[in-house]
């Protein structure tokens, strides 16, 4: 099962403790996260359901590549890492 | 006690005076991007807009003056149905239908205990009828084609940033939206008509600078005693309506400037009105380097340039157009700057005294007011 770390600098604002959950995409595993967490969902992911602007997201160490639809594939055993980009801010 | 809370980048600082005058009595969000906030006179509570540069716009909510705060639901656009195409005419690019920013914050009359008009970027006028635990966006201006027109000043993005409620009928509301005019709604939000008529804007060509949807009012402010006069600090001058916005007179020959953002109108006395000019569009900093407030007193014929109290040289503080505000008897006022100064007047503008020189740039000055 897919873990999801997130940044601490998010931590502050809202607690994002790592979890292991389900999901072949990266847009699979946040809704699964956020159904969980549902007011982490607001600081990661915009009203479009685009990651934000300047938040970034890795998945086992590279960087994906669809921020609109989020559909970079997540084996079974990866760790997805929630950040922000150092763009902005 | 007189309280005023100030918006700064970061973080939102509650003035009070005591018997030695005002000073900061507390700060909250230090640290964060805090854009604006309201006092809700009905219920007494208080909101703060953060933008948080990476996680977005938020709001927060405190019901003990602002010692202690509740994260409550932000504004969220609705989903944007499958292949619009329509783009912002100037930018030729689509409007996101996302939160940018938090642009206005006004409660609702004073019979309408919960209602909180919200407006924001991208062109969103959002209501919430239950203190801001839950928000809709009102459809018929954002479902408007003339909406889809606006275009942003200052922003990427077209937004609404002054939301002014008739204090005789709720139902009658104003906007003032950059770049996209003057709106106003007599039926609480079911129908707008576009009401910018006698508006010039420079920055558009000839043939178009009278169109009453490309103009760029700064800030709307409404007399609460006459709701029927409106000032506005519009991009290139000033505008004074008479007649609720139906119609609008340009204010010209006013010295240093009528470049500014900020306007504020004396709450009972409909005639006076003050302003902070910058030098111009392409020169957004006082001119000469000199701080001044302009003011009229007989609904623009005149103006005074007040300078006592505030820096006369190599001063470059540019004051946006939620940093200045009025007491409720029109004899207090305060405005903020870019560069993190913060004056004070308790003569009705007469004189000016510096509350600080060291706060971050400050973007909305609010007092609270009691319910009229």
């Amino acid at each position: 099962m897919p873990s999801v770390r997130f940044t601490r600098n998010i931590q502050r604002h809202v607690d994002c403790p790592t979890r292991d959950v389900d999901g072949a995409t990266l847009g699979e595993v946040l809704r699964a996260y956020f159904a969980a967490n549902e007011r982490a969902r607001g600081y990661v992911l915009d009203d479009e359901g685009k990651l934000r602007k300047h938040m970034a997201a890795f998945i086992d160490g590279r960087q994906i590549d669809d921020r609109e639809t989020l559909s970079d594939a997540v084996s079974e055993n990866a760790v997805v890492d929630i950040v922000q980009s150092l763009s902005g801010g | 006690m007189s309280r005023c809370h100030v918006s700064t980048r970061k973080g939102l600082f509650t003035l009070e005076r005591g018997g030695k005058g005002w000073a900061i009595a507390r700060a909250a969000f230090v640290g964060d991007n805090v854009t604006l906030s309201m006092h809700d006179a009905r219920s007494g509570d208080l909101y703060a807009a953060l933008n948080h540069g990476h996680f977005g716009n938020k709001l927060h909510r405190s019901k003990d003056g602002g010692v202690t705060w509740t994260e409550i639901a932000a504004p969220t656009y609705p989903e944007k149905p499958a292949g619009y195409t329509p783009k912002m005419p100037v930018e030729g690019t689509p409007v996101d239908w996302s939160l940018k920013l938090i642009w206005a914050l006004e409660p609702g009359g004073r019979n309408e205990r919960g209602v909180i008009w919200c407006g924001t970027l991208p062109g969103g006028l959002f209501k919430s009828e239950d203190a801001g635990d839950s928000w809709t966006i009102n459809r018929p201006l954002w479902d408007d084609p003339r909406r889809e027109q606006w275009f942003g000043g200052g922003a990427d993005q077209p937004g609404i940033h002054s939301i002014c409620v008739d204090p005789r009928d709720a139902r009658h509301v104003k906007i003032g939206v950059s770049c996209g005019g003057v709106w106003t709604t007599r039926d609480s939000g079911k129908t707008w008509t576009l009401t910018a008529k006698g508006m010039r804007a420079a920055f558009m060509p000839p043939e178009r600078q009278h169109e009453e949807n490309v103009q760029d009012p700064h800030m709307v402010a409404q007399c609460r005693a006459n709701p029927d006069v409106l000032w506005v600090q519009h991009h290139n001058g000033i505008f004074k309506s008479d007649d609720g916005a139906a119609t609008w007179r340009e204010i010209t020959d006013v010295s240093p400037s009528t470049f500014g953002f900020a306007v504020a109108v004396h709450p009972q006395d409909p005639d006076t009105a003050w302003f902070v000019p910058g030098t111009s569009d392409e020169k957004r900093c006082p001119t000469d380097g000199r701080v001044v407030v302009t003011r009229t007193k007989d609904g623009g014929k005149t103006f005074q340039a007040v300078t006592r109290g505030l820096p006369q040289q190599h001063a470059y503080d540019l004051v946006y157009r939620h940093a200045l505000d009025v007491t409720a008897d029109g004899r207090t006022l305060m405005f903020g700057s870019t560069t993190g100064s913060l004056w004070i007047s308790e003569d009705g503008g007469d004189s000016w005294q510096p509350l600080s020189s060291n706060l971050p740039p400050v973007y909305a000055v609010r007092f609270e007011k009691p319910l009229d």
